[in-house]
């Protein structure tokens, strides 16, 4: 199950929304070992494409150096897919890396930039298997309400 | 000659669950092959055989898997024959990356 505050959600939701109809991403750090999605930080897709996504390389690397600086690891994956559902694709199955992280899938299919619901599921993938697992969305988050968890703004 | 390899944890199955190992070589080709030595199947996941188009087989960097000398992606710096010095620090990253299809 994956557990997420509203703030995060929304937060995540907001960038698939304004970045449709190209693919957005991002990860959500947390601490290592703690499964708490708590800084959402929002990726450069440098595919800049309706129907892929990729971390920009540089970028990339910053993350995870700055991740590792402070003991955190991806707990949450995102990326969005803006004509189809919010299922993993083959070339996502394909190319997913970290075993340890919940792979959150939003579709902005049914209202593009627009206001509205998105499908917002999550998953665990795992050698090339796709478990679909609950989302548990909380108002207890851990950062204040009005606390930009957005640091790449 | 000690340079510090970072391996991400998809491939920590090849360390012994390690984050980082010790290799040596004085290009990337042959800090790949020192660590094939130590961490057998290593190699495989950071190598492939692609055409060069003259139908000749050329082994290059996988096209998801991102390495890195002193911050620097070796795709702009000469690929697998990037020079490595003593202490240099390499990190091996998969790419963050999916589609629709």
């Amino acid at each position: 199950m994956l557990t997420i505050s509203t703030a995060t959600r929304d937060a995540i939701v907001a960038h698939a929304k304004r970045d449709h109809p190209d693919e957005a991403c991002g990860i959500v750090a947390g601490r290592e070992g703690s499964d708490r999605a708590e800084r959402v930080v929002e990726m450069i897709n440098a595919a800049g494409s309706p129907t892929f996504y990729e971390f920009d390389s540089g970028e990339l690397l910053a993350l995870y150096k700055e991740m590792w600086a402070k003991d955190e690891e991806p707990v949450v994956i995102y990326h969005s897919h803006t004509a189809t559902e919010a299922y993993p694709s083959r070339t996502d199955i394909g190319l997913a890396s970290e075993p340890g992280a919940h792979y959150v899938l939003v579709s902005t299919r049914a209202h593009g930039n627009s206001e509205g619901p998105v499908e917002f599921r999550s998953y665990r993938i795992i050698d090339g298997e796709v478990t679909e697992e609950e989302v548990q969305v909380t108002d207890a988050p851990p950062h204040q309400p009005n606390e930009h968890t957005n640091e790449s703004e | 000659m000690a340079i510090e390899v970072r391996i991400p944890t998809i491939l920590r199955t090849y360390t012994n669950g390690e984050k980082s190992v010790e290799a040596s070589g004085a290009t990337l080709t042959a800090l790949i092959d020192d660590l094939e030595a130590n961490h057998p199947g290593l190699k495989d996941r950071l190598l492939e055989t692609k055409s060069d188009g003259d139908g000749e087989a050329k082994i290059d960097l996988r096209r998801f898997v991102n390495l890195y000398v002193n911050d620097e992606d070796v795709r702009f710096t000469g690929g697998l024959e990037t020079a490595l010095n003593d202490g240099d620090q390499v990190v091996v990253l998969p790419a963050v990356a999916g589609g629709c299809s």
